[in-house]
């Protein structure tokens, strides 16, 4: 008999039938239809996956879904606030930092994770908490522009 | 072993790895199926090369049906359609895949400047081979050169009926009218108000054919942000991986523990007994499908198989003896054993393009007809795949292309198609199959490994005199030297791959330009002269030299100053009518020898620019690119295993990779447009290679250069 799951994805309360070892980002991708979090290595070594789990970006697809918990798990798709884009995902449109946009929402869900811990970060600091995300097709320098325009924009909404 | 020689670099076909299978159908549409596809309106049809019929029909009445022309059958070598209905829609066809380099982007760009609609209302229907005409598939750099100007002339053919359409109404010279934001306007003062394209539509079905070799109109340069780009950072698009069908089931496939290892034995029998999962065994194919991801790879895990593998598996040690053949080292250049001409031996190691979205299919069966959703750069040639496959008519088989993860030449087979229309057929269900990365690794292909053997003379003057240059197995793409020489043999030959091996962005170009440039820096070296001064002296071609001088002229070439540890290199090379110079800077640590490459200039030419912020951002990936081939990029493999084929082993640039870019382009308003997803990595290794030589005196002949990030201990 499946035990469920209970958990908390974009502020809605999700039952989750099956075991608790399956991993997040299966559950997030088949249960739950949320297909923006990505598959891309399956061991903590791409970024595709990352979500935000109480605000701190994860790897999906190393979490199994049964640690989770009460936590609030925030995907890309939650990120928006209706038809309003978060201003990391404007920074991005903005910048061009995007080409196949495989690795976008991992990128994002970091970088909103980067800035909610530093919001005036350098390119050093930038790179350093997004050296855990690839871009293959190589849009590292927009990234970098599109994380600091995100930050100005973020430290003029503060003001 | 058997070895074909081809001398001359000119005649090497650059796509030599392409798998080019005539095609077995061809979609040629009537014009009548097209508007009852689409609707009625206005059709045009853009011929690549050839028509016979290149006439207009026009068909009035909205029915078509009886007064239509014997032009009716559309001609076969259709390249694209436009189609703008009576509402207004304005919907072009073409095969081209969408896998990252803004391909759709452009070509929506390319109709509204002709029609002077807004860009996002234009709808862009790509490689869907029972919507599209068809394609050889996108690689090459051929997308914008061949597709935009069909498109773009498609465009102003609509846009010049349209003229006619609304100068019929008024009855007035089509001179006075002008196209304007969806709307034929007149501009004699008359005060009429505008036709919007609806209205001159409305109950029309009007069609044309054009010809390939109609005037070019130049593309005036615009930047225009990526269509679509609104969806990829809401997470809303999807790829192949994220659709799903009912009753979709996922699958998995057993793969063998090496490289030509044979199957001999499984029981499926712990696999089938699960709950929901369906086992298949099919040949030399063995999988399951099952409701969930989790469910599929328990399944696998159940099954036991036995395998067989023969004694005999390559390994990484005697790759570059194996690919130059019998000969040994030297024996293929032309001089005895008192040839005193400066030599070196290059090498390059397989390398894996990593698309970020891996290999990915969703079949689906519906009685006989197959349809199958993939990220393939050949829609056409992967539903021949298929066809061959199932022993079905290619007719019978639809592939759809979503815009896909990325594929920089590493997705132009149907592997995974194959298999998931296999999986579905034996499962009576649509199943989707998304390779893992580590089947990405070993079970796609790889951008060929090779050795470059050069020999060089200098005349008394300290010009280059001879050059002799032999390719073992990377390639011809690149082959032949842009440089005078008084004397050159430049040969490519053929081996027998250990590996896979299959197209890479920028083919052997990249292999030829990295022994060359190195080569011609060790020359002027000898020669006692300026690396940018030597290459200029021995170069004609004017636009190679105008990118070497921009990327010069804005690192700051003359003005460089040497410091301890500190180093400059340049390199340049054309390719696919592209021209690109790279100048690096790196930085070697005096103690660890650790290597930074602080700086890197990319000059690009390639025609005229249609819209410089994605030039500059393709550019750009291609340079981020080319710094992991250059640097560390290596595939390992030992008794026909890979031993880094995963994520976490094979080190691909990240964040703290990255030196400061910089891109300059050379917009030649003068000249086609060609393609920019290839040359721009051209030179990158070459460039650092020599940086790393002006900075440590050491040359280092082998791709990657410094594998473990640092320069290789002295022996
Ligand atoms: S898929 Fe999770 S980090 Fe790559
Ligand atoms: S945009 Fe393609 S991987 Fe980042």
């Amino acid at each position: 008999m499946p035990d469920t799951l209970r958990i908390k994805v974009n502020g809605k309360t999700r039952d989750i039938a099956g075991d608790g070892e399956r991993s997040l980002l299966q559950v997030l991708r088949e249960d739950l239809n949320l297909t923006g979090t990505k598959y891309g290595c399956g061991e903590a070594s791409c970024g595709a996956c990352t979500v935000l789990i109480d605000g701190e970006p994860t790897r999906s697809c190393v979490t199994p879904v049964g640690a989770v918990g009460g936590r609030a798990v925030t995907t890309i798709e939650g990120l928006a606030q209706g038809d309003k884009l978060h201003p990391v995902q404007e920074a991005f449109l903005e910048a061009d930092a995007l080409q196949c946009g495989y690795c976008t929402s991992g990128m994002i869900l970091s970088v909103v994770g980067l800035l909610r811990k530093n919001p005036d970060p350098d390119e050093a600091a930038i790179a350093a908490r997004l050296q855990g995300n690839v871009c293959r097709c190589g849009t590292y320098p927009r990234i970098v522009k599109a994380v600091q325009s995100a930050a100005r924009a973020g430290r003029r909404a503060q003001k | 072993m058997s070895r074909q020689h081809l001398v001359d670099g000119d005649r090497i076909e650059a796509e030599r790895y392409e798998l080019e299978a005539a095609p077995a159908y061809r979609f040629a549409p009537s014009r009548r199926e097209v508007f009852r596809m689409l609707g009625a309106g206005l059709l045009v049809l853009a011929v690549s090369g050839g028509a016979e019929n290149a006439a207009e029909a026009q068909e009035s009445g909205g029915g078509g049906g009886r007064r239509r022309g014997r032009n009716d059958a559309a001609p076969r070598d259709i390249g694209a359609w436009l189609h703008i209905g009576e509402d207004g829609t304005v919907t072009a066809h073409t095969g081209k895949t969408e896998v990252g380099q803004n391909v759709r982007t452009s070509l929506s760009q390319a109709v509204a400047d002709e029609l002077r609609v807004k860009v996002n209302s234009v709808r862009m229907v790509m490689a869907d081979t029972d919507l599209v005409p068809y394609d050889a598939g996108t690689f090459g750099s051929r997308s914008t050169p061949a597709m935009a100007p069909q498109i773009r002339r498609a465009a102003s053919a609509a846009r010049e009926m349209l003229i006619d359409l609304a100068a019929a109404t008024w009855g007035v010279d089509r001179a006075v009218c002008v196209a304007e934001n969806g709307a034929i306007r007149r501009n004699d003062g008359s005060g009429t108000a505008p036709l919007a394209y609806p209205r001159l539509l409305q109950g029309k079905t009007l069609s044309r054919t054009i010809e390939d070799d109609a005037p070019r109109t130049p593309a005036a340069a615009s930047s225009v942000p990526k269509v679509d780009g609104r969806a990829y950072v809401t997470g809303e698009h999807r790829y192949t991986s994220d659709l799903r069908r009912d009753g979709m089931l996922y699958g998995r496939v057993l793969r063998a523990p090496a490289y030509g290892a044979k199957l001999k034995s499984a029981d499926l029998a712990p696999a089938q007994s699960l709950q929901g999962v369906v086992t298949v065994r099919d040949g030399d194919l063995v999988g399951v499908a099952a409701p969930t991801t989790r469910a599929a790879d328990t399944a696998l895990a159940a099954i036991k198989a036995e395998w067989e593998t023969s004694a005999q598996q390559p390994s990484e040690r005697d790759l570059f003896t194996r690919l130059r053949g019998a000969g040994s080292r030297g024996e293929s250049l032309t001089g005895g054993a008192a040839d005193e001409r400066l030599k070196g031996t290059y090498t390059v190691a397989y390398i894996a393009h990593v698309p970020l979205e891996p290999r990915a299919a969703v079949a689906e069966w519906s009685g006989d007809r197959l349809t199958v959703w993939t990220g393939t750069q050949r829609p056409f040639g992967v539903r021949d795949e298929l066809a061959t496959a199932f022993g079905i008519p290619a007719a019978r088989v639809r592939v759809i292309v979503p815009d896909t993860g990325s594929g920089y030449g590493g997705k132009h087979t149907g592997e995974a198609a194959v298999e998931a229309a296999r999986l579905a057929k034996a499962a009576g269900k649509p199943v989707k199959l998304v390779w893992t990365r580590e089947e990405e690794f070993a079970w796609a292909y790889f951008r060929p490994a090779g050795v470059i053997d050069v020999a060089a003379a200098l005349g008394n003057d300290g010009t280059l005199a001879e050059w002799e240059f032999h390719n073992y197995n990377s390639g011809g793409s690149g082959l032949r030297s842009p440089y005078e020489i008084a004397s050159r043999k430049e040969e490519f030959h053929r081996a027998d791959s250990p590996l896979r091996q299959g197209s890479y962005r920028g083919l052997a170009a990249t292999a030829n330009h990295f022994a060359r440039e190195c080569h011609m820096d060790d020359l002027a070296r000898a020669a006692g002269a300026d690396p940018l001064a030597f290459r200029l002296k021995h170069l004609k071609d004017e636009r190679l030299r105008a990118v070497l001088l921009a990327a010069a002229e804005r690192f700051g070439w003359e003005k460089r100053r040497k410091a301890p540890g500190r180093g400059f290199g340049l390199a340049a090379g054309l390719e696919k009518g592209g021209y690109v110079a790279n100048c690096a800077e790196v930085a070697v640590d005096a103690g660890t020898g650790q290597v930074i490459v602080r700086r890197v200039v990319a000059a690009f030419e390639c025609g005229a620019v249609v819209n410089p912020v994605h030039l500059h951002n393709q550019v750009e990936g291609g340079t981020v690119m080319g710094l992991g081939g250059a640097l560390f990029e290596a595939i390992h493999f030992e008794d026909g295993r890979l031993v880094n084929g995963r994520f976490s082993r094979y080190r691909v640039p990240r964040f703290r990779d990255m030196p400061a870019i910089e891109t300059v382009l050379v917009d030649r308003r003068d000249l086609p447009s060609a393609g920019a997803g290839e040359t721009p990595i051209v030179a990158i290794a070459p460039a650092i290679g020599n940086a790393l030589l002006d900075a440590t005196g050491v040359r280092l002949r082998a791709l990657p250069l410094v594998s473990e990030g640092r320069m290789p201990a002295p022996v």
